[in-house]
């Protein structure tokens, strides 16, 4: 005890911060890793209310929102009745809000930014200005987004993939996406330099890439993608931005004629480069939301079935596999834009393979179940569901990913159900997980079980109950983005009354998320105190650390890594866990 | 099982596209039931017991690890070389000759399906964006041309005759659309600036729905249109009777 | 604490690491150019007459730009070498150098826009101007970007030296690293806007 309150006067340089520099404008990993954390949860949290207001007129097209209409101006929601427009920002809005202001931050910004450094035994990320930079380009980015739905004609409205020509002839809102997009993309850049340099540069002694728990294999191969593949979209972002302010026809060939009106541009343009830029990007994109969650996954099952994680290298190679094939799927978004048989087939072939590695990941993270000594607390049980939702969302990627059979189900509801699926009770679940695992990490106090099981449970409900429908309702061929829900389809006349289902569902998802928030508020002053290594884990940020960590320099006196991530239940070991710093 | 979610069949090709779909939920659903089974039976044997520890290597046989990615992985090469891709190059880029089949132009524009036929003379008549006048002449069509002279030309009525191709031109006037009959099987964007063949055959008679799958607007939801297959005899009189009326309305003009 | 390896190299990647985020940002970057190239390339092969950049724009002038930005990249590294021999003065000298080269690029580039606009040569004409004034403007950013960092170096930021020799003599390089890729950018665009 004596020798650690000697070295702790000895690496704090005693000069007081103001509390500005000190929450606000830090550039500690750590409370910039807790601000991108709270940002994007009320992004999150915004962007489930955008979804389940339009989720009302899914159920009862056409019938005045009741409660809660008088918040809206007479543009969007006249005498409480959604219109079309509206609705269809309210789509845009709330897939670019999930994806760029919600999951992303939170997986990559939050937990990456928070737990990368503590767990390969850094004082800090390798550029604290620039992480600093990058949260605040996110939240400027995360205000324009929202200015969208101030100006005139509300907030963009053709979709998160904004498609020309129709994005370039939408209001003013569109314009303002591209610039709040612009800046995600820089903060993202910024950030995954960040990451990547600390993970290469400042792993502790004796951590070896093959040591790295994991979560931080999952961070790197994500920061490699959004490096690589967020330029595409910003190119595109910026042709689209001379589209719309300069005149140009990038997205549009000559002789368009909108509502009567030959189009005046210069033409030549071509709608499809949007797509392949964008998609370029959006592909890899989905497998930023995955892999952190993965990651996440992975740590809290070795922890909680107190056994090495089955298969790691496999796992890892999977991973970095995955992120190079990439690269090479993203036209399979494109099967009925009649690219030809040629290029359908490559892409095709393409998506089969890169089902091989996530199909590696996920048996692997199921045997390793097999022989453990399996504790359910409510991380594990988030845990343990992402397997089989996952499964569920990889596996209706299959036929999607097979041109022919993707030609009835393309941009039906077969599509939403497939990735809400992998997005919503697959990373959602496991950033979920995240937070009640690593809340005594970084409060000191963990939160309440009880709270926990209610949330899980109620969630697991109703999260299927929004989305396993959808399936069907996809396979009876009704269109995703219909304001009607697809009432007007004669084909979907027999599956309508599923419409009601999924949307009472959305809203008793969001009422089951009040356990957590409460849990989230009180636990900071009510849970129970815990010791430094509350889980018994054995990778550094708990065993070479108090919790919350040390606020300067993450340790007390850096550690020294002796062995792999996941050494428990060791064969003659007295305890079930052997931590990594442990000669 | 899944036959009964999805819309009725009355295409030629559909057929395949069905088996193709139906046998990959087979496999879907063997490799859930499989993955849950193993996954359940290991959360109740491995559950925490007193005294019990945990097993540090688990399962020791990797090999059946590696032979079921292997398997998957091959079985999934099947599907794309040996269905996917012959399916798709049948039902996408193999085309009746133009003699033998119905031509039909489909030009979408927000939020309508305009269908042009050539009439009698099998020619369609010349098109041009000038001419365009949103309630009269949606599509332009050059009234002074020849070939026009018969054209029939209708807003959100498709029809068709049964057992016979029917080749559709697919265009669009501004925006992206996606040419969808969710009876046919038949699912095409259309994109600015391109004319995309579409190929099918009805092989049943009924009224049925265009839909658009892709986002085009505040309309999109409506921009539904009728898709009716008639027996031959039936749509020749249907024709005859709109080529007469296209000839009246041309000779007031 | 200190962050480690921001001026002694780590032995087993044998990099410090701004010299590697130098690195990963160009990536990024090469993606972004690569993209618009690629788009460049898409719609050329899609149009059914595409304008000779020769006859439009001036070569003579481009070249002159290339040779300034050429030579600009020359006096970057004199200017990075200067420090390596501990001379701050000769320092100094070339970096300015290097600002006024890039400065010169930058009216030139201005003069050429404004001329163009002077012929009714706008974004929105055709799909070659378009492309054109859209490459090119956002090589401009970057080296607007490029000189921002350089004047910094020169100016405020050289105070560094006397308290940190080796780390800024690090930042001088990682900043000409970028300033040969902005030079680089232009090397590409030249014969592909102008020549071919
Ligand atoms: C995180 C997100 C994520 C992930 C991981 C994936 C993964 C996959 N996706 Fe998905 N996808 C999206 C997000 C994602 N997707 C989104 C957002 C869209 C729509 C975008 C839009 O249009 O707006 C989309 C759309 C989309 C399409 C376009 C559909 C269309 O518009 O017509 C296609 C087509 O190929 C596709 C395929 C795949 C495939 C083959 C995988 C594979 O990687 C999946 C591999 C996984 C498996 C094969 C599972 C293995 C399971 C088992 C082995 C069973 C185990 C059993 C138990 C656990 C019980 N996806
Ligand atoms: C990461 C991505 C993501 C996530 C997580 C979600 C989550 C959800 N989505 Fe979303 N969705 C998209 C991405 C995502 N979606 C995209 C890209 C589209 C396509 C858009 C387009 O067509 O252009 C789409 C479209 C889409 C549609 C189709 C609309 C249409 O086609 O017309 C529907 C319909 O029901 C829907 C529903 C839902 C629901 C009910 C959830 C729920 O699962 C949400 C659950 C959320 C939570 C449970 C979070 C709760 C947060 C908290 C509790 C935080 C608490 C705060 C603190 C403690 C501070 N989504
Ligand atoms: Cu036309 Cu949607
Ligand atoms: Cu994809």
């Amino acid at each position: 005890m004596d020798a650690t309150t000697v070295n702790l006067h000895k690496t704090h340089d005693h000069h007081e911060e103001s509390f500005i520099r000190k929450y606000v404008f830090s550039v500690d990993h750590k409370v910039i890793g807790i601000q991108y954390g709270i940002t994007a949860l009320i992004f999150l949290f915004f962007g489930f209310t955008l979804m389940m207001i339009m989720r009302w007129q899914l159920a009862y097209p056409g019938e005045p929102i009741p409660f809660i209409s008088s918040w809206f101006s007479e543009t969007s929601m006249p005498g409480g009745i959604m219109l079309p427009e509206f609705y269809n920002s309210l789509g845009a809005m709330h897939g670019t809000i999930m994806v760029f202001l919600g999951v992303v931050p939170l997986a990559v910004g939050a937990f990456g930014n928070y737990l990368v450094p503590i767990q390969i035994g850094a004082p800090d990320m390798a550029f604290p200005k620039l992480n600093m930079a990058s949260y605040w380009v996110y939240f400027i980015g995360g205000i324009v987004m929202l200015v969208g739905f101030f100006v005139p004609g509300g907030a963009a409205n053709s979709g998160w993939t904004a498609y020309p020509p129709l994005s370039n002839i939408a209001t003013t809102g569109q314009t303002v996406w591209l610039f709040g997009m612009v800046f995600l993309i820089t903060s993202s850049l910024l950030g995954s330099v960040n990451i990547i340099v600390t993970i290469i540069q400042l792993r502790a002694e004796g951590l070896s890439f093959m040591r790295l728990p994991f979560f931080v294999w999952g961070q790197l191969v994500t920061s490699f993608l959004l490096l690589l593949a967020f330029p595409p979209l910003e190119a595109a972002g910026v042709l689209q931005l001379m589209d719309r302010l300069a005149g140009t026809s990038f997205f549009m060939p000559s002789g368009l004629v909108v509502s009567g009106q030959v189009l005046e541009v210069s033409g030549g343009g071509s709608p499809l480069l949007w797509q392949h830029l964008f998609w370029f990007l959006a592909h890899p994109e989905v497998y930023v939301l995955i892999l952190p969650a993965m990651g996440i996954i992975a740590e809290i099952i070795a922890n909680n079935t107190r056994k090495p994680l089955w298969g790691y290298k496999s796992i890892v190679y999977s991973a970095i596999f995955l992120g190079f094939m990439s690269f090479i799927v993203w036209a399979h978004h494109m099967y009925i834009t009649g690219m030809g048989t040629t290029i359908n087939s490559f892409f095709q072939t393409t998506t089969m393979i890169i089902s091989i590695p996530s199909i590696i990941i996920l048996t692997s993270l199921m045997i390793s179940l097999w022989g453990g000594s399996i504790r359910f607390n409510t991380p594990m049980l988030f845990a343990l569901a992402f397997l089989p939702m996952f499964g569920i969302g990889g596996l209706t990627g299959l036929p999607l990913g097979l041109s022919a059979s993707d030609i009835p189900l393309h941009d039906t509801y077969y599509v939403i159900g497939h990735f809400h699926y992998i997005v919503a009770p697959g990373t959602i679940f496991a950033l979920f997980a995240g937070i009640y695992y690593w809340y005594p990490k970084v409060t000191g106090r963990a939160m309440n079980e009880f709270l926990g099981k209610i949330h899980f449970w109620f969630s697991l409900i109703f999260i299927n109950g929004i989305f396993f429908p959808m399936f069907i309702v996809g396979l009876a061929g009704v269109s995703r983005r219909l304001y009607d829900g697809g009432a007007s389809y004669a084909h979907a006349q027999d599956i309508l009354y599923l419409n009601e289902l999924m949307s009472v569902s959305a809203w008793l998802l969001g009422l089951a998320q009040i356990p957590f928030i409460i849990n989230f508020f009180m636990s900071m002053f009510n849970g129970k105190k815990t010791e430094a290594n509350h889980w018994q884990a054995t990778t550094l940020e708990w065993a070479a650390t108090p919790s919350p960590p040390v606020p300067h320099a993450n340790f007390i006196e850096i550690p020294k890594v002796y062995r792999g991530p996941y050494e428990y239940s060791v064969p003659g070991h007295s305890t079930d866990f052997t931590p990594q710093n442990q000669a | 099982m899944l036959e009964k979610y999805l819309p009725v069949n009355i295409s030629t090709h559909g057929g395949e596209i069905d088996t193709l779909l139906i046998n990959l939920h087979y496999l879907m659903l063997v490799l859930f039931v499989g993955g849950i089974i193993f996954y359940l039976i290991a959360l109740v044997k491995f559950r925490q017991k007193e005294g019990c520890k945990a097993n540090y290597t688990g399962i020791k046989n990797t090999k059946i690890a590696v032979a079921l990615a292997l398997v998957v992985a091959v079985v999934e090469l099947v599907f794309d070389v040996m269905y996917s891709v012959p399916i798709w190059a049948n039902v996408t880029a193999t085309f009746p000759e133009p003699k033998d089949a119905l031509e039909v132009r489909i030009i979408a524009q927000q939020f309508a399906w305009n269908i042009h036929y050539a009439g009698p003379d099998g020619k369609f008549g010349k098109t041009d964006p000038k001419l365009i006048d949103e309630t009269d002449n949606p599509l332009g069509l050059d009234r002074e041309d020849a070939n026009a002279k018969d054209d029939v030309t209708t807003v959100n009525q498709l029809h068709v005759p049964i057992n016979k191709p029917v080749l559709v031109y697919l265009s669009t006037k501004d925006v992206i659309h996606s040419f969808s009959l969710p009876v046919m099987r038949v699912k095409q964007d259309a994109i600015p600036g391109m004319i995309i063949p579409v190929t099918f055959q009805a092989t049943k008679t009924g009224e049925y729905q265009i839909a658009c799958a892709q986002l085009c607007g505040l309309g999109h939801y409506r921009m539904v249109g009728f898709f009716t297959t008639h027996t031959q005899e039936d749509f020749d009189n249907w024709m005859s009777g709109q080529v007469e009326a296209a000839k009246a309305s041309d000779s007031e003009w | 604490m200190q962050i480690p390896y921001t001026v002694e190299q780590r032995q087993d990647t044998g990099l410090i690491n701004s010299k590697l985020g130098i690195w990963l940002f160009l990536a990024s970057e090469v993606m972004l150019f690569g993209a618009l190239f690629s788009s460049y390339i898409l719609l050329r092969v899609g149009a059914i007459e595409w304008p000779r950049g020769a006859e439009i724009l001036s070569v003579p002038i481009a070249f002159t730009n290339t040779m300034v930005l050429i030579t600009s990249s020359i006096t970057m590294v004199m200017a990075w070498a200067s420090l390596m021999m501990k001379n701050f003065g000769k320092f100094k000298l070339y970096l300015g150098l290097t600002i006024l080269l890039g400065i010169t690029f930058l009216c030139i580039k201005g003069f050429e826009y404004n001329t163009k606009f002077q012929h009714g040569l706008f974004p929105s004409t055709n799909t070659f101007m378009a492309i054109y004034f859209t490459l090119t403007g956002l090589h401009v950013l970057h080296v607007i970007g490029g000189l921002i960092v350089n004047i910094y170096l020169w100016g405020p930021g050289a105070k560094m030296w006397k308290t940190e020799p080796e780390h800024f003599t690090n930042r001088v390089e990682v900043s000409g690293l970028y300033w040969h890729f902005v030079d680089l950018v232009w090397i590409f665009l030249f014969p592909v806007l102008y020549l071919l």
